[in-house]
């Protein structure tokens, strides 16, 4: 009976704490100092790790090779080179060695694949999910990690639950969300915060964008009607602000999507809209190929980058393999987002542009800000296979090479 | 997502344990023990995350869900290589041993045993690995049929027929030397004495 009523206490008085701490302070939009203070000693803390880590590792530590190096030196020769050859050489048994290398190569390590798992970090962030090779070190540091454990399952959890129901009814307050995961965002260039009657563009990782972008600004969303619980929120934030909703019917329709886009962006009082051209999540280390959708809708473009510090816990949202609970209760228990927001200038479409080359043009820009790789292949290839105009292109290559100038 | 790797128990007369799946002595003695801990822990990372189905094994499927291998014009013979003689499913241990045809050679002058079996990377098994890509009934000869198949797999339809079949010729004339109209390995050998197998048959690891 004791235990009960001292756990009784311990509840009411922890519950006490939360409200007071977390809860009104948030309310009222006032920071207490707190999420300051925590994300000093999470660096810290992490720091320490790291170099406990290194310390106790042997020269050939799978740590100390930097995941974007990669396994192997690739060669990056084109196709005549590879062959050895001037145009119009003739075929040559050896010729396979160049396709059968370059075959291989793409077996041991290619660049479409990793953008579709998490990022290995070099570091290790003590969230055991993203190190590969967690090798015991010492008791230090497997205690800290233990109590890592216990602090984000028993107090970050449950207070990120109570602050999520009263993101549902406090739909303008999303700074109690972004606080509830911990999250620190650096806002940059916001002179450039895109206006209304404009199309916001941005890269995508995570649904947690939508959260970041929308704790700055109000966004007329665009995209489909979910069930489930996704559709509870849709439903909800309509009661905000106007989004454009769309059947799975509808979205067939390209035209029917455009039209309705481009009125909606013709009334100067709208929100801007938001939309991702990448068409799904990507690890955040590229951008990959912008559907050149919402670039042939016209009105002015405000591109954004969104870049997640993969320090504090991996954003990315790998829909293949975890569905949305699972996704956010892995965000909810990860140390913090920290995530830096850069807005850039309008861009339009120029003279003589089509949407593609308007698209690839956007694209480079938030590749460069964000420091992220820019890549030709489709995101849909997450799902999808490859075309076929690919290896045709290539056989044209080698066909012109061993005809030639008509040498035969 | 990856798991840790099972631990490597180096055992001097069995050779490397890993995944469950033993690597037997010759290919320890063919270059495998060569291989770092490192790049076997990131080649088997590599496999796991191909590894659609999570069942130790890749399909030709998994092969051809990298897009780049997807459009490679020989994609599907050099998938092709990994498979054993009527099996569907590879293991590490078999995607090792392909993979090993493509260590450089000069990593050999480290090897200690210069008396057991020829290395997998040897000149001889490389060019071995490359005759097999135009051997599509494996019966040790490329025959003019072959030929014609690959180069056809390789070109697309921008080649007509009749050229196509003139190249073959010439290839096949010039290789031949039994009167066979087939090219066996020894000639394949033979016409390829003067390539540079070692670096265009080679891919570099970092460490």
């Amino acid at each position: 009976m004791e235990g009960a009523e001292l756990a009784g206490k311990i509840l009411s008085t922890w519950l006490t704490l939360v409200i007071c701490l977390i809860l009104l302070p948030s309310a009222f939009g006032v920071s207490l100092g707190i999420s300051e203070m925590y994300m000093k000693l999470l660096v810290k803390t992490l720091e320490w790790a790291t170099i406990r880590i290194e310390k106790g590792v042997s020269k050939e530590s799978v740590l100390k090779n930097s995941a974007s190096v990669g396994i192997i030196q690739r060669d990056e020769s084109p196709m005549e080179k590879g062959l050895s050859g001037l145009r119009g050489r003739d075929f040559e048994l050896s010729d396979v060695f160049y396709f059968s290398k370059k075959g291989l190569e793409a077996i041991v390590e290619d660049e479409v694949t990793q953008r579709f798992s998490s990022e290995e970090l070099v570091s290790w962030n003590l969230l055991t999910r993203t190190n590969v090779n967690f090798h015991y070190i010492s008791l230090r540091l497997t205690m800290v990690w233990v109590l890592g454990v216990i602090v984000r399952y028993c107090v970050l959890l449950p207070l990120s639950l109570k602050n999520w129901l009263s993101e549902l009814v406090h739909l303008t307050c999303c700074r109690i969300c972004v606080r509830a995961l911990s999250g620190t965002i650096h806002y940059h260039n916001k002179q450039y915060r895109p206006q209304k009657g404009g199309i916001c563009v941005a890269n995508h990782t995570s649904p947690i964008d939508v959260l970041i972008l929308t704790t700055d600004g109000c966004y007329a969303m665009v995209g489909q009607v979910h069930g489930g619980l996704m559709g509870i929120i849709q439903r909800a934030m309509v009661k905000a602000c106007p989004h454009v909703w769309f059947e799975r019917s509808e979205m067939k329709d390209r035209h029917l999507v455009t039209k309705r886009l481009k009125e909606h962006i013709a009334d100067k009082k709208k929100l801007p809209i938001l939309i991702f051209p990448e068409g799904t999540c990507i690890n955040n280390t590229s951008v990959m190929m912008f559907k050149k959708g919402s670039f042939e809708i016209g009105g002015t473009i405000h591109p954004v980058a969104i870049k997640y510090n993969p320090q504090f816990g991996d954003a990315f949202w790998n829909s293949s393999k975890y569905n949305m609970v699972s996704y956010l209760l892995r965000m909810m228990t990860s140390w913090a987002i920290v995530c830096d927001v850069w807005y850039m200038p309008p861009m339009t479409r120029e003279e003589g542009e089509d949407a593609v080359q308007f698209a690839n043009r956007v694209k480079s820009a938030i590749a460069v800000q964000g420091g992220l790789t820019e890549l030709p292949w489709d995101g849909g290839l997450k799902r999808a296979k490859v075309k076929d105009t690919f290896k045709e292109e290539q056989q044209k290559n080698y066909s012109k090479m061993i005809v030639g100038n008509g040498s035969l | 997502m990856c798991h840790p790797p099972p631990a490597v128990r180096e055992d001097e007369s069995v050779g490397w344990s890993w995944g469950g799946q033993e690597l037997g002595p010759d290919e320890c003695m063919n270059g495998l023990d060569l291989v770092s801990h490192s790049q076997i822990t990131r080649l088997y990372s590599r496999f796991t995350s191909l590894d659609k189905g999570e069942n130790g094994t890749l399909s030709r499927e998994d092969f051809q869900r990298i897009p780049e291998l997807a459009i490679n014009p020989l994609g599907d013979r050099i998938i092709n290589a990994f498979f054993p003689e009527g099996e569907d499913q590879v293991n590490f241990r078999g995607f090792m041993r392909t993979l090993a045809h493509f260590r450089p050679i000069e990593d050999n002058e480290k090897s200690k045993d210069v008396n057991g079996p020829e290395p997998l990377n040897s000149r001889s098994n490389k060019l071995h690995f490359a005759f097999r890509l135009y051997d599509l009934d494996k019966d040790d000869k490329i025959s003019r049929d072959e030929l014609l198949q690959v180069l056809r797999m390789m070109v697309g339809v921008n080649i007509s027929d009749e050229q196509l079949g003139s190249i073959a010729d010439r290839t096949i004339q010039e290789a031949d030397q039994d009167g066979d109209s087939a090219i066996s390995f020894t000639e394949f050998v033979k016409v390829l004495e003067k390539v540079d197998v070692e670096q265009k048959m080679s891919i570099r690891f970092l460490h």
